[in-house]
């Protein structure tokens, strides 16, 4: 048994001239949460329905817990639960109907224990006094609730989520949040895709980051945290005398940012030690409020790999 | 790995079976619960009570070979209704509502998103495509019966009941004609199953389930026109509605089935080709919807 949840090499999706996937090799460790980011439009959910089946890749090879896609998607998918580019249900049947009709579709799912499952998945979400409403009458966060509901009325061994907090008020959110946590707990890997970090950053043990499909980063959290370079900032009246200050020193990529009505310098730190750097720009005359080096936010990071904000139409 | 790709035992191919009696039920179930077919039942079952109601209040007497086939004989013979109903539904509702379900089959699915999680559940796309045909032609049969038992009803209601003489001149007892009522009721059905397929296919082309509709019901006035111009008199015997109207066979004694078999077999050879063309279609689309 391979001790990935999802693998794939060269993995290729082309729609007319465009490669919307272009050559990734993904490596989702089990047991692993994994956050799958990227701007959108970089190709994320066409990855995802690489996964599970619903498009021919033009290249490459997928395995989705030791078996190949989709080959195997008849014994593979009834052991993994999707939410696929937000939830989609028969506005004139209820909630717990449409999982119903989804259950009846799952080979593997038994009918005697359907109902219990049904009202069991439906509790857990917080649907559980509106099963019997029609979805037509449904909020969109409730209907993402029931798209989780939908992908949670089997055991599951892997949790495909696109986009599970879209829609969601702060409140869904955090309960999303820790519904995952606790079936990482239970040993459920989860593959979660989202264009918002501070999401990821905060359930995510794994994270693997889109642009223009490709896969431009990939590993555990702390990995990528590596990767961030060290930079200095500097609290200062005087920014622009110590800018100048700091590329005497050969430091790079100096930049002056306002924070409020505060000015800081920040600047690549490239191993020159942080007293030193103090030292020269008092000595300069530079008057210091705050000197410290860190290593930037992830998104600092994750700007740097795509070339683009977050939650920027790509 | 291996246990997947030998071949199903018995105790498989019972859970396939099961699982696709599982996917019809729940086909089935989401068709009728649906107001809108439920909508398409009721103006078909209207068709009945009107030509009743009409040819009740109406004083003029309606001529023999005047007005739709088997009109003229209502007042007569209430068992006449539901003949009438079937008759006047043959060329236009039936393809129409047929039209509107086989059309929706996998298009309203894609147009809701839902076929992306029944695939991924995974109900298995020729198992879904079974369903779907499957439940359209219980739609039209669903249909037909209506028409023919709101028919009997309110010809029962409204007109006196008995023998009923046959086109063949033969009488027959009014509980026979009623079985005659339904074996025509099951012959309109046939006649409606090549469309379902046509429907089935195109709905395989589309993710706008309004757009299938239309075209499967355009493809039932082209096939009408068409045979009704002697010019293409080579084509008519291929048009699937060629044996729509063969049912009167049906009302000879002894029961002159030629029209019948002829309408099976042409139906059963459109299910054929566009069954296989939805299969060929469906099975290796990219579901983007």
């Amino acid at each position: 048994m391979s001790d990935l949840a999802i693998e794939t090499t060269g993995l290729a999706k082309r729609f007319g001239t465009r490669f919307a996937v272009d050559g990734i090799d993904l490596a989702v460790p089990r047991g692993a949460v994994y956050g799958f980011l990227g701007p959108n439009g970089s190709g994320k959910t066409t990855t995802i329905r690489l996964l599970l089946g619903l498009l021919a890749p033009n290249a490459g090879k997928i395995r989705v817990l030791g078996d190949p896609i989709p080959q195997a998607a008849r014994e593979v998918l009834p052991r993994v639960g999707a939410l696929v580019e937000g939830p989609a249900f028969y506005p004139f049947l209820s909630g717990a109907a449409n999982l119903a009709r989804l259950d009846s579709a799952n080979p593997h799912a038994s009918a005697k224990d359907r109902r219990a499952r049904i009202a069991a998945a439906l509790e857990r979400v917080g649907l559980g006094h509106v099963a019997e409403k029609k979805v037509r009458t449904y909020s969109l966060g409730m209907k993402q609730r029931l798209g989780i509901a939908a992908a949670l009325l089997s055991p599951r061994d892997l949790l495909i989520l696109d986009e599970p907090t879209n829609g969601l008020d702060p409140q869904g959110t955090r309960e999303v949040r820790a519904l995952v946590r606790s079936l990482a707990e239970d040993g459920t890997t989860v593959f979660v895709s989202s264009h918002l970090l501070a999401e990821v950053e905060q359930m995510c043990t794994h994270v693997g980051v889109m642009s223009q499909g490709k896969l431009v980063a990939q590993g555990d959290l702390e990995t990528l945290r590596r990767l961030r370079r060290p930079r200095l900032v500097v609290e200062t009246p005087d920014a622009d005398h110590a800018a100048h200050v700091l590329s005497g020193l050969c430091l790079r990529d100096i930049r002056v940012e306002t924070r409020g009505d505060r000015l800081r310098v920040v600047a690549d730190a490239d191993g020159t030690p942080t007293e030193e750097v103090c030292a020269a720009l008092v000595h300069a005359g530079v008057r210091v409020r705050g000197i410290a080096s860190d290593h930037g936010s992830l998104e600092d990071l994750f700007v740097a790999l795509t070339g683009e904000g977050f939650e920027v139409a790509g | 790995m291996s246990t997947a790709t030998t071949r199903p035992s018995g105790a498989t191919r019972r859970i396939r079976g099961a699982h696709f009696s599982s996917v019809l039920g729940s086909e089935l179930l989401t068709l009728f619960r649906r107001r809108r077919t439920i909508a398409l039942l009721a103006v078909l079952a209207a068709v009945p009570v009107l030509i009743a109601v009409a040819v009740k209040l109406s004083s003029h007497q309606v001529n023999p070979g005047e007005g739709p086939a088997f009109l003229d004989r209502v007042t007569q013979n209430g068992l006449f209704v539901a003949l009438t109903a079937l008759a006047v539904c043959t060329p236009l509702f039936f393809p129409l509502a047929t039209g509107v379900v086989a059309g929706d089959t996998i298009a309203g699915e894609a147009n809701l998103g839902t076929l992306r999680y029944l695939l991924v559940a995974p109900v298995g796309r020729v198992r879904l495509l079974a369903a779907k045909f499957l439940a359209a032609v219980a739609f039209c049969a669903a249909a037909t019966l209506v028409v023919a038992l709101v028919g009997a009803a309110i010809g029962a209601l409204l007109f006196p009941i008995g023998p009923v003489t046959l086109l063949s001149g033969a009488t027959i007892h009014p509980l026979d004609a009623l079985g005659r009522e339904f074996l025509v009721a099951g012959y309109v059905t046939i006649s409606l199953i090549g469309m379902a397929a046509i429907g089935l296919f195109i709905s395989t082309l589309t993710e706008v389930p309004v757009g299938a509709m239309a075209a499967v019901v355009v493809l039932a006035i082209v096939s009408q026109v068409l045979g009704t111009i002697p010019q293409v008199a080579w084509m008519h015997p291929w048009l699937f509605s060629h044996e729509w109207l063969g049912f009167g066979d049906l009302l000879r004694d002894p029961i002159e089935w030629s029209s019948t078999i002829r309408n099976g077999l042409l139906q059963a050879g459109y299910v054929a080709v566009f069954g296989a063309l939805a299969y060929g279609r469906f099975t290796t689309k990219d579901i983007l919807a």
